[in-house]
């Protein structure tokens, strides 16, 4: 992709001065225009940069606040004698496996990510790595679906209960370990958002390669 | 060529239909009626959200793939087709997810949160789930055995085999 659109690029710099033997005004006009060509390409270049540094930011971002999600709460559980007893009530992420599994998906993108991002020179020079990470990419974004999907059926079980299982729900005690949660599943969820775009622009850049493998 | 290929595409979506028709059908018709210390329980899959969207993803799945099956390849309503495989494919994994996760808690409990188990007591309720989520798991692999079908006919990215 990037290479296709510097040589469109070079292309109408040459057809710009072809015709600048009309009046002193056009070379002004050819320098604007080909600055403005400069900003588009640097900006459709930083595209898949932003895109997975936004991912890196919103899975890091689940994967701690889920994390270091914990609250506690002391109440009087039984009075012996004139003596009142306290119990202490914590609910912390790894009480549930599938909060355990959010954070591990969510880090494992994180990570990802980062690594894919740091070693882009070195990844996207040729064609079967770029494919194989535009893969693990596809990979990486499903597994963090079902993170996502896993997390957010417990949150609304946490929050709701079910009547007819008798099982209550927990969110009027631990009020503010549901609300950090449900900040986490936001950030993932976004972070699912911004992968799946990631994919989508892999795609189309893979896509609109010529099929050099065969020949 | 192009006939074989049609085949494998018509055989496949069929067989997704199918496993996505078992995948709902086995979860609507699950439903047990128990007592247990003078209490009446009664576990039925409407009772559960993640459940009813279980049903309903598997059920539109169902009926798309089998919509699908009259459409002509290379049209461009075949790369809609494609997009679309993906966004089911997707709402798929998800509402396995969903029903996993749930299903879980269902059979171990959350001793923290203070829930109880409910499959020693509707023990045929907790079979049929499993069985639905077990043809669910078919389906998804039988979705993602499509799409790639149908990246491969459309751009051959890795491969160099001539048609």
């Amino acid at each position: 992709m990037l290479t296709r659109t510097a040589s469109w690029t070079s292309h109408s710099s040459m057809d710009l001065e072809h015709g600048s033997k009309k009046h002193s005004a056009a070379p002004t006009a050819a320098t604007s225009t080909s600055t403005i060509l400069q900003l588009r390409d640097r900006f459709i270049a930083l595209q898949p940069i932003v895109l997975r540094a936004s991912a890196i930011l919103a899975t890091t971002v689940a994967a701690a606040v889920m994390g270091l999600n914990t609250q506690s709460y002391t109440a009087v559980v039984a009075i012996i004698g004139t003596k009142p007893l306290m119990q202490t009530f914590t609910a912390k992420f790894s009480d549930t496996p599938a909060f355990v599994y959010f954070v591990t998906a969510n880090a494992i993108a994180g990570a990802y990510n980062l690594v894919v991002l740091l070693m882009r020179r070195l990844i996207l020079q040729r064609r079967t790595p770029s494919l194989v990470v535009h893969m693990l990419d596809m990979v990486i974004m499903v597994m963090l679906a079902t993170g996502a999907a896993t997390a957010a059926s417990m949150a609304y079980l946490g929050k709701n209960g079910n009547l007819h299982t008798r099982w209550n729900p927990i969110c009027d005690k631990f009020g503010s370990f549901c609300s950090r949660g449900g900040i986490a599943l936001v950030s993932s969820f976004i972070g699912v958002a911004l992968m799946l775009a990631l994919n989508l622009l892999s795609a189309a850049a893979n896509a609109s390669r010529p099929n050099v493998v065969g020949q | 060529m192009a006939k074989v290929q049609r085949l494998i595409s018509i055989v496949l979506r069929l067989t997704a239909a199918a496993a996505a028709a078992a995948a709902a059908i086995i979860m609507v018709t699950s439903h047990e009626t128990t007592s247990f210390f003078g209490l009446e329980m009664e576990a039925k899959y409407s009772y559960t959200p993640s459940f009813i969207f279980f049903v309903v993803a598997f059920a539109v799945a169902c009926a798309y793939s089998l919509l699908v099956v009259f459409v002509r390849p290379g049209s461009t309503a075949s790369r809609l087709v494609l997009m679309s495989d993906v966004i089911i494919g997707m709402v798929l994994t998800g509402a396995v997810a969903a029903a996993g996760a749930l299903s879980e808690v269902g059979k171990n409990g959350n001793t923290h949160a203070g829930w109880l188990p409910i499959c020693v007591q509707v023990h045929e309720y907790c079979n049929r789930v499993m069985g639905a989520l077990i043809a669910g798991f078919v389906a998804l692999v039988v979705y993602f055995l499509i799409i790639m079908y149908s990246l491969h006919e459309l751009a051959e990215p890795l491969c160099s085999c001539h048609y």
